[in-house]
């Protein structure tokens, strides 16, 4: 697996917001790797800096006030990190497309669903309107939309939240993109719908061999579509693994908590688990482990160092002390799953 | 969309009679007599009771207004008291010259201030926007009148440039056809004319369009804003559009919904007549037809003027709210 051919690889990158109130490293040193044709999710609270690296990959993060300060991002032999606008523009859309949350406003409300479609391709594609027009209710019925040349010409109050969110998705892949990052995809929509779109991001993931970096808070996503996860805990990757490992054996306590915290059938607990406290807010310089206050494993090392992303087999890394000594003389987890 | 401006052509029914209605009863409650005015201080009280009776003026309140509303409905706004004229007849020039007068001041300030807004917000906390929104909050506290009297004094005074007053060329009038003077002189093939009713057009029209124009541009520059901060701009960008696509199709469209109100409002106001600038630059619009009426007790004129002034202010509002139909494709009725 780990000699396959890497698409996206984002090393050590620092998007820090610069506000009234002082310098705010909202991805603080955050490296990841998505390979051709795989699903990478990135998993975490709210507020963990998942949305910020992903909309660093395209540069649009809002500037003022946030900023890429350092690392890079690698894309077919180019870093994205410092690329100029006009490189950018050839690229967003094209190469790299991005899906976002909210189906219900990512659609301009006043232009009709071809118009929109067609602009999308015709920005990297020279072709005629007409061409465009065809190949837009092309991929409209790609994305399973039944009567598709009659949703070019409504417009997007018309159509259900599903139904926009297919539309941004054959949008997203009109021109045939070899990545396409989706941040929280389906967090807006019911549990049907949802699954129907996951289905259809596995299918164009198979099908076109796209690979997708897959925002999300939520595991079960997770555990539907991604081949590997990347947990991000307070701008940075906490744990990162196979999507199999991380959610049968998560190792990082962080990650551990975020699977306790999901419902379980069987079992039929009083109160649901949750992580005590909150995130906390990221600030410059700090010292110590960022989950130490909320860890049930914290001890002193863990306030006076900060620990760095320890190896645990060649897929397999965690920021944890816990695994300082289990890297060498590979001991037992000192929690049960 | 047809249906829909019947159905509002239809709802302007009652709003006119109700116009109708108080312009008639403001008009009649003010004190004076005009009988009384147009036979002059020394008319014999018979003279004076005279006219009234003539004039229908002795006849009960609500006789009144019926007869005022039967005449209305057959395009008869009534005789001036002072020029003894029709008012339907008389009336027109001065709409006219307003109308002139007004869509040239909005073109000015639309123009004007859309851009600046757009740039100011494209370029946020940028040198220009810093300068463009000092420089419309001068313009929107500025009074009319001292503007109008500095361009006058700048540039026909000292520099020579343009004229200070009318609408023409005093000394060679135009035949009037539609009494649009720009227009009538391009009918007329008379190009050198057009050139002379434009130049007169300039100072008026900045005058008069300097208020909308700071408004639009601050107006325009916070939707702008907003708008771009939107969900629907962020996807626009990821499509790889470039910033004019973004701005001037995606962004600009949806920032117009609320600046067209405000233009809508602003077109009303100045239709309706600016004394003010109408007067420094003795231009013959309908706020001076109505201003002079009033100095005059001429009732029937005022009735008129206020009445025409009211309708246009109706039907801006209906041209806005088709408008925004026309825009915003969510907008049912």
């Amino acid at each position: 697996m780990s000699d396959q051919e890497t698409v996206l690889e984002m090393n050590d990158l620092h998007t820090h917001f610069f506000t009234d109130s002082g310098e705010i490293p909202a991805v603080d040193g955050v490296s990841l790797r998505v390979n051709k044709g795989e699903v990478v999710g990135i998993v975490g609270e709210s507020g963990c800096g998942k949305s910020v690296a992903s909309l660093s990959i395209m540069q649009l993060v809002p500037s003022p006030p946030g900023r890429i300060v350092d690392g890079d991002i690698q894309f077919k032999g180019e870093n994205l990190a410092t690329a100029t606008e006009k490189r950018m523009r050839k690229i967003r859309g094209n190469e790299i497309s991005m899906i976002f949350q909210e189906p219900m406003t990512s659609l301009d409300p006043l232009f009709t669903i071809g118009n929109q479609m067609e602009e999308a391709i015709r920005i990297h594609q020279k072709i005629s309107k007409k061409e465009a027009r065809t190949k837009a209710a092309d991929m409209l019925k790609q994305v399973g939309i039944p009567r598709a040349e009659a949703i070019l010409d409504e417009h997007p109050h018309q159509l259900s939240g599903g139904m926009r969110q297919r539309v941004m998705i054959a949008m997203a892949m009109s021109c045939d993109p070899e990545l396409l990052i989706a941040d929280e995809p389906t967090t807006a929509l019911d549990v049907t719908i949802q699954a129907q779109i996951l289905d259809l991001m596995r299918k164009l993931n198979k099908e076109n061999d796209t690979a997708i970096l897959l925002i999300t808070h939520d595991l079960g996503v997770v555990a539907e579509i991604c081949d590997r996860v990347v947990v991000m805990y307070a701008g940075q990757v906490v744990e990162e693994g196979t999507a199999r490992e991380i959610l049968k054996d998560p190792k990082h306590p962080y990650s551990q908590g975020l699977i306790r915290s999901l419902p379980k059938l069987r079992e039929r607990e009083q109160k649901l688990y949750s992580i005590p406290g909150t995130v906390p807010k990221p600030k410059m310089g700090r010292v110590g482990c960022r989950f130490a206050d909320r860890c049930p494993f914290a001890f002193d090392r863990c306030y006076e160092e900060t620990p760095s992303l320890i190896q645990l087999n060649n897929q397999r890394t965690s920021r944890c002390f816990l695994y300082d000594k289990e890297a060498q003389e590979d001991a037992e987890s000192p929690v049960g799953s | 969309m047809f249906s829909y401006v019947m159905r509002r052509l239809v709802m302007l029914i009652p709003v006119l009679v109700g116009m109708t209605l108080i312009t008639f009863s403001i008009v009649h409650l003010i004190p004076g007599n005009p009988a009384q005015v147009m036979l002059g201080e020394t008319a014999t009280a018979e003279a004076i009771a005279d006219l009234e009776e003539s004039m229908g003026l002795n006849e009960p309140y609500l006789v009144q207004y019926g007869l005022y509303i039967s005449d209305l409905l057959q395009g008869d706004l009534g005789t001036s008291l002072r020029s003894k004229a029709e008012i339907s007849q008389e009336i027109w020039p001065y709409i006219a010259a307003t109308f002139e007068l007004t869509v040239f001041a909005m073109l000015f300030a639309i123009f004007i201030g859309v851009n600046a807004g757009i740039i100011s917000a494209w370029k946020q906390n940028s040198w220009f926007d810093f300068l463009a929104m000092l420089f419309a909050l001068v313009g929107v506290s500025m009074p009319v009148f001292w503007l109008a009297l500095m361009e006058q004094w700048v540039f026909a005074q000292e520099l020579g440039w343009l004229p200070a007053y009318g609408r023409e060329n005093s000394r060679d009038p135009m035949a009037p056809i539609t009494h649009f003077y720009v227009l009538d002189s391009l009918i007329h093939l008379d190009f050198a004319r057009t050139w002379v009713t434009l130049k007169h057009l300039i100072l008026p029209s900045i005058a008069l369009g300097t208020i909308p124009m700071a408004i639009i541009a601050r107006m325009t520059r916070s939707s702008m804003l907003e708008v771009m901060k939107s969900d629907y701009v962020r996807t626009v960008r990821a499509k790889g559009s470039g910033t004019f696509l973004v701005i001037y199709k995606h962004a600009l469209k949806n920032a117009m919904i609320p600046v067209l109100t405000v233009i809508g409002l602003q077109t009303g106001v100045l239709l309706g007549g600016a004394i003010l600038t109408e007067t420094i630059f003795s231009w013959p619009g309908l706020g001076r037809y109505v201003y002079e009426a009033i100095n005059y007790r001429d009732y029937p004129v005022i009735q008129s003027g206020i009445l025409v002034i009211a309708f246009i202010f109706v039907i801006i509002n209906l041209v806005v709210d088709v408008l925004y139909k026309l825009i915003d494709p969510r907008i049912k009725y």
